[in-house]
C-alpha cells in the first residue's frame, strides 16, 4: 500500500515532505516549465533582501567531486518586487512558499518580516543566517549563537504570529546544537539545515581562485554526511522541533536519510541544478522507499536512526530484506564489514 | 499559455550518433519534443557522466541543426576538453542521456529580406547554419566570415561555401582562408557583401570587437555569447553579464534565460566577469527616484 506522504508545516498541509531548497528553485517560474509546482511540498524562495542586488562577479559557479562551489552573492530582486511579482505568481499557480529572508543587519530582518506580514501566501518564512553582519565586521550571524538568537527574537517579533519561523544554520561553526539552541530559545518554530560550506577551488590553468569571489559555499552529495550528522545532533537535543533537513539530497534514498536522521522535511536543492524536476522525482522516490520499508506515512520514519520508535525496533531493512548493502552508499542493511 | 506550450522539456534522449568533425565532435540525439519546439540559437542541456555521476553541473550546447527523421534529431557540436565533453564524446548510438530544451533567447530574424552577415569562431559557428536557412527561406542573403585557430578548428566551412552568397575563412595559423581573426576580415567583408544585419556566435572579445566595429557602420548586431553554465535554466545564477535594457538600467541578467542571443549593443563587453558600479542593485546603488515606487 502506498505511504501517505502529507506532511505539515506549522498550520499547512503538504502533499509531501520534499522542499525545493533556498537559491535553488529561482522564483519558481523556471521550475513550473518542468513539474507541477503545486505538487512540490514546498518551494522555498531564494533569499529577499531588502533592495535589488547584482550578486557578485562571475565567475560564480565552480564543479567540485559531487559538488558545486558556489558564489552568487545573494543576487535578487529585492522584496518590493517579490512581492509584486513572484510570490503573486507562486500563489496563484498552487505552490504553498516560504520565504528566505536575508539581511545585512538584525533590524534589516525584522523589517523583512515585518513585510512579509501583509502579504499573501506566505506558508513560512526561512531565516537565512549565513549573511555577513554589516555591524561585526562582516561576521556571519549563523556563527554566534547569541547573535543568531537575536536574528531570530527580531523576526518573530515583527512576522504575524501564524506564520512559522525556521531559522538555516550554517554547519561552519564548531557547535550546531548551541546556535540551534539559542533559535529556538529565541522563538523560533522550526530549524533548517544545513547550508552550504565554505570552501575553495584553485584553477591551476589560470594559478588563481576558481571563482572571482575566491571562496563559495560548497553544496551537493558531498556534503550530504556532514548534513546528516548535524540533523542527527540536533534532533537529538531538540527531538521535538521540526527540521527541513537540507545537503546533498539527490535521490528518495538520500531523502529518507535525512528523515532518519530526524528532519520532518526535506529540502533538495544542488539536485535541482543537474534535475530541474529532481524535486517531484525525490519524492516519488521517497515513496517508493516507506513502502519498502512497510512505513505508513512519513512520520513513521522521522527520527529513526535514533532507535527510539517502532520501525527502528522492528528492524525494518532486515525484515524487508534489502539486497548485498554497499559500504560506500547511503542507508542500507547492516554492514558486514565494520569501521 | 502559448507561451508554456512551446517551452522546453525534459526528455530521456537516444543517441543517434557520435561522430568526429575535425577537431570537434558531433552528437545527435533523437529527441522529437525538441526538436519540433526548436528555432536557431536555442541550446539544450545534457547530464553528463551516468546516474551515480560526480559532475553536477549540466552542459549546455547550442544546437547546429535538428532533422526531421526518427521523428526529429537534434545535433550539437562540441570540443572534447574537459570530462564532461569526453563522457559524451565516448557516447555510442543507443545510448541514453537526459537532455532539456530548447532553451534560451533564438537568434531574431528579420521582418525584411536583408543582406546577413553571419560570423562564427571555432565550434560557435554550429547554429549559423540552420539560421541561414531560415533566413534564406525568408528571402535573406547570407554571406559568411567563419574563423579558427586551424583548419580543423573552423567549423562548417564547406557548407557555408555551398550555401553562403559568399564565404569568407581566416585562421589563426594561415591553414586555411586567410591568415589572422575575424575581426580582421570584416571590414572587408562588410562592404563587399554591403551588410545590413549581422549574426556572430564566437567568445567574448571578438564578440565585443565585432560589436565596436559594427557600430562604426551602424550595423545591428545578434550575437550568441558562450559562457559557462551549470543549470541553463535559470535557477543557479551562474551564467551572468551586465546588459542594458532597453530602459537605459544595466542589470546582471542571465544568459541562459535572457539570451544567449542578445542584441549586441546593449551587451556591455568590456564590462563582463565584473559588476559595473552603475547597475541595477550594485553595492551603493540606489533608486533613481526615493519613494517613486509609493508615489503611485
Amino acid at each position: 500500500m502506498p505511504a501517505d506522504m502529507r506532511a505539515r508545516l506549522g498550520p499547512v498541509e503538504l502533499p509531501n515532505p520534499v522542499l525545493a531548497a533556498a537559491g535553488c528553485a529561482g522564483a519558481g517560474r523556471e521550475l513550473a516549465q518542468f513539474l507541477d509546482v503545486a505538487r512540490v511540498g514546498a518551494i522555498i524562495s531564494k533569499s529577499i533582501m531588502t533592495e535589488p542586488r547584482t550578486g557578485n562577479p562571475a565567475p560564480r559557479l565552480a564543479e567540485t567531486p559531487s559538488g558545486l562551489l558556489n558564489s552568487v552573492g545573494l543576487q535578487g530582486p529585492g522584496i518590493d518586487a517579490f512581492l509584486q511579482r513572484d510570490l503573486p505568481w507562486l500563489l496563484s499557480h498552487g505552490a504553498r512558499t516560504v520565504v528566505s529572508i536575508a539581511g545585512q543587519t538584525i533590524r534589516e530582518y525584522g523589517a523583512l518580516a515585518s513585510r512579509l506580514s501583509d502579504a499573501a501566501g506566505v506558508s513560512a518564512v526561512e531565516i537565512n543566517l549565513s549573511c555577513p553582519n554589516a555591524e561585526d565586521t562582516g561576521r556571519l550571524f549563523a556563527l554566534d549563537p547569541a547573535t543568531a538568537g537575536s536574528v531570530v527574537a527580531a523576526v518573530r517579533g515583527s512576522l504575524r504570529h501564524d506564520i512559522p519561523v525556521f531559522a538555516k544554520l550554517s554547519p561552519d561553526v564548531t557547535d550546531i546544537v548551541a546556535v540551534a539552541g539559542a533559535c529556538v530559545e529565541a522563538g523560533a518554530d522550526g530549524l533548517s539545515l544545513i547550508n552550504v560550506l565554505l570552501g575553495m577551488v584553485i584553477d591551476p590553468g589560470r594559478l588563481r581562485p576558481a571563482l572571482a569571489g575566491a571562496y563559495g559555499g560548497l553544496s551537493g552529495p558531498a556534503v550530504r554526511p556532514v548534513a546528516v550528522r548535524c540533523v542527527w545532533q540536533v534532533a537529538e537535543a531538540f527531538p521535538d522541533v521540526p527540521i527541513i533537513g537540507t545537503g546533498g539530497v539527490r535521490t528518495g534514498r538520500d531523502a529518507l536519510e535525512l528523515l532518519l536522521a530526524g528532519a520532518s522535511l526535506v529540502g533538495v536543492g544542488t539536485a535541482i541544478v543537474h534535475d530541474p524536476s529532481a524535486c517531484s522525482r525525490v519524492a516519488r522516490e521517497l515513496e517508493t522507499e516507506l513502502a519498502a520499508l512497510g512505513a505508513d506515512r512519513v512520520a513513521d520514519v522521522i527520527g529513526q536512526a535514533h532507535g527510539r520508535g517502532a520501525l527502528g525496533a522492528r528492524g525494518a531493512y532486515g525484515i524487508h530484506g534489502r539486497g548485498a548493502s554497499e559500504l560506500v552508499n547511503g542507508p542500507s542493511g547492516p554492514s558486514r564489514q565494520t569501521g | 499559455m502559448k507561451a508554456a506550450a512551446a517551452g522546453p522539456v525534459q526528455v530521456r534522449a537516444t543517441v543517434l550518433t557520435v561522430r568526429r568533425v575535425d577537431a570537434y565532435h558531433a552528437l545527435t540525439l533523437v529527441a522529437p519534443a525538441i526538436a519540433t519546439r526548436f528555432r536557431p540559437g536555442q541550446f539544450v542541456t545534457i547530464a553528463v557522466g551516468g546516474p551515480e555521476t560526480s559532475m553536477l553541473g549540466r552542459r549546455a550546447f547550442v544546437v547546429h541543426d535538428v532533422h526531421p527523421d526518427h521523428g526529429g534529431t537534434v545535433e550539437f557540436v562540441f570540443d572534447a576538453r574537459g570530462p564532461g565533453t569526453r563522457w559524451l564524446a565516448a557516447l555510442r548510438a543507443r545510448d541514453s542521456v537526459d537532455a532539456v530544451g530548447p532553451l534560451g533567447r533564438p537568434f531574431p530574424v528579420p521582418q525584411n529580406p536583408s543582406r546577413c552577415l553571419l560570423l562564427g569562431v571555432g565550434y560557435g559557428s554550429a547554429p549559423l547554419f540552420a539560421l541561414a536557412a531560415k533566413l534564406t527561406d525568408r528571402g535573406s542573403s547570407v554571406d559568411f566570415l567563419l574563423g579558427g585557430q586551424s583548419a580543423d578548428r573552423v567549423f562548417g566551412a564547406l557548407t557555408a561555401r555551398r550555401s553562403g552568397r559568399s564565404a569568407t575563412i581566416t585562421t589563426a595559423d594561415g591553414s586555411l582562408g586567410a591568415r589572422g581573426p575575424v575581426t580582421a576580415m570584416l571590414e572587408q567583408v562588410i562592404r563587399e557583401a554591403r551588410t545590413e544585419v549581422i549574426y556572430a556566435s564566437a567568445p567574448v572579445p571578438v564578440l565585443r570587437d565585432v560589436t565596436a566595429l559594427a557600430d562604426r557602420y551602424a550595423i545591428p548586431v545578434q550575437a550568441s555569447v558562450d559562457v559557462a553554465m551549470a543549470c541553463g535554466i535559470g535557477v543557479c545564477m551562474g551564467c551572468v553579464l551586465p546588459v542594458t535594457g532597453t530602459d537605459g538600467i544595466t542589470r546582471i541578467v542571465r544568459a541562459c534565460v535572457d539570451g544567449p542571443v542578445f542584441r549586441a549593443d546593449l551587451v556591455r563587453w568590456d564590462d563582463v566577469g565584473t559588476i559595473p558600479f552603475d547597475a541595477l542593485g550594485a553595492p551603493g546603488w540606489k533608486p533613481k527616484a526615493e519613494g517613486h515606487l509609493h508615489a503611485g
